[in-house]
């Protein structure tokens, strides 16, 4: 029968790559659905605190980060070395966090804001006093759900 | 149509997200802070000293709870007792009959537990208090739900995990905290 030809004699045959772009766009949808993009340029070192009783942040839509910790060294001659907080890129102080809660209200969907969740990223070893304020203005600011980010303890 | 070059395109795309992810999912403790109380509102009856676990956390990291110095590993049974109090014992919290759905009447404790923490005391010492605080009744609940439900906890229908929640709330209140060992 005409349908199998055989292969010439000598010399490889090609593969066939036909399938190559179906392979990695199945690789490319997997890594664009997998991926969440770094939305932050961290100004401040963050060695995350252990815990057990953990909850997983499911919804990021619904999650505004404030970050404490140590600015990065580039940073440690305009801005010190005692634990600092950022808010998006920049340092900020106690002062801005409410304008900011309010600005990220603002940017939620109007049925979500109810469910909006403040994840206090801070390093391990800062002070509870930072943290402390930063709790008082989230009180003042109406975020009353938090989340204090922290990675399972290593076994 | 030439479809060669489609390939090329999308390993192009490709790189692209796998140099921009980051797949760490972000985990922590969720809690609730007390919203703000209105300034001319009658402060909240006193409440009475045996219903009251006191954890105090000084600059040091030090674990001060009931008045005695306590090791963090002992947090857990410590604070489950004090919410189970299951020999009824008289300095540990009084109890209050009330319906439930789906269990009856249940005696509810009326342990609250009270956290202070120093300017000083370090996140990580803080938050394992936290930690072992939400441990505590979490493996309480995880008890009822197997005795009365036959499940785990995070197994649990809607009602079911709402029942058994008020049996056991979590009552964690935090004190403004104080500032000894600061500058």
């Amino acid at each position: 029968m005409g349908k199998f030809k055989k292969s010439k004699s000598g010399g490889q045959p090609a593969i066939n790559t036909a399938s190559l772009p179906d392979i990695v766009f199945m690789l490319l949808f997997f890594f664009m659905v997998s991926t969440t993009m770094k939305e932050v340029d961290m100004k401040v070192l963050v060695s995350p605190a252990q815990a057990t009783e953990l909850v997983k942040l499911e919804r990021k839509e619904l999650v505004t980060f404030i970050y404490v910790g140590i600015p990065l060294r580039a940073f440690q001659s305009l801005y010190g070395t005692e634990p600092r907080i950022q808010l998006n890129d920049q340092f900020a102080t106690v002062k801005d966090i409410q304008s900011y809660i309010a600005q990220s209200r603002d940017n939620m969907r109007e049925s979500d804001q109810a469910k909006m969740i403040v994840s206090i990223k801070a390093d391990k070893e800062s002070p509870m006093g930072v943290i402390t304020d930063i709790k008082q203005a989230l009180r003042k600011a109406a975020a009353l759900k938090i989340n204090y980010s922290a990675n399972q303890v290593a076994q | 149509m030439n479809a060669g070059s489609m390939a090329d395109i999308a390993f192009l795309l490709l790189i692209f997200f796998l140099v921009t992810t980051t797949m760490d999912s972000d985990t922590g403790l969720a809690r609730t802070l007390p919203p703000i109380v209105p300034v001319d509102q009658e402060p909240p009856p006193p409440i009475k000293d045996r219903n009251v676990f006191r954890v105090l956390l000084n600059s040091q990291n030090q674990l001060l709870v009931g008045g005695e110095l306590m090791d963090i590993s002992d947090l857990k049974e410590a604070a489950k007792e004090f919410i189970e109090n299951p020999e009824h014992k008289d300095d540990l919290p009084e109890f209050k009959e009330e319906e439930v759905s789906l269990l009856g009447v249940v005696e509810i404790s009326k342990g609250v537990v009270s956290l202070q923490s120093d300017r000083q005391t370090e996140y990580q010492a803080y938050l394992m208090v936290q930690n072992e605080l939400a441990a505590a009744y979490n493996e309480l609940r995880q008890a009822l739900s197997r005795k009365k439900f036959a499940k785990n906890y995070v197994d649990l229908e809607d009602e079911e995990r709402k029942a058994v929640r008020e049996v056991y709330p979590q009552r964690i209140s935090e004190a403004e905290p104080k500032n000894v060992g600061g500058k």
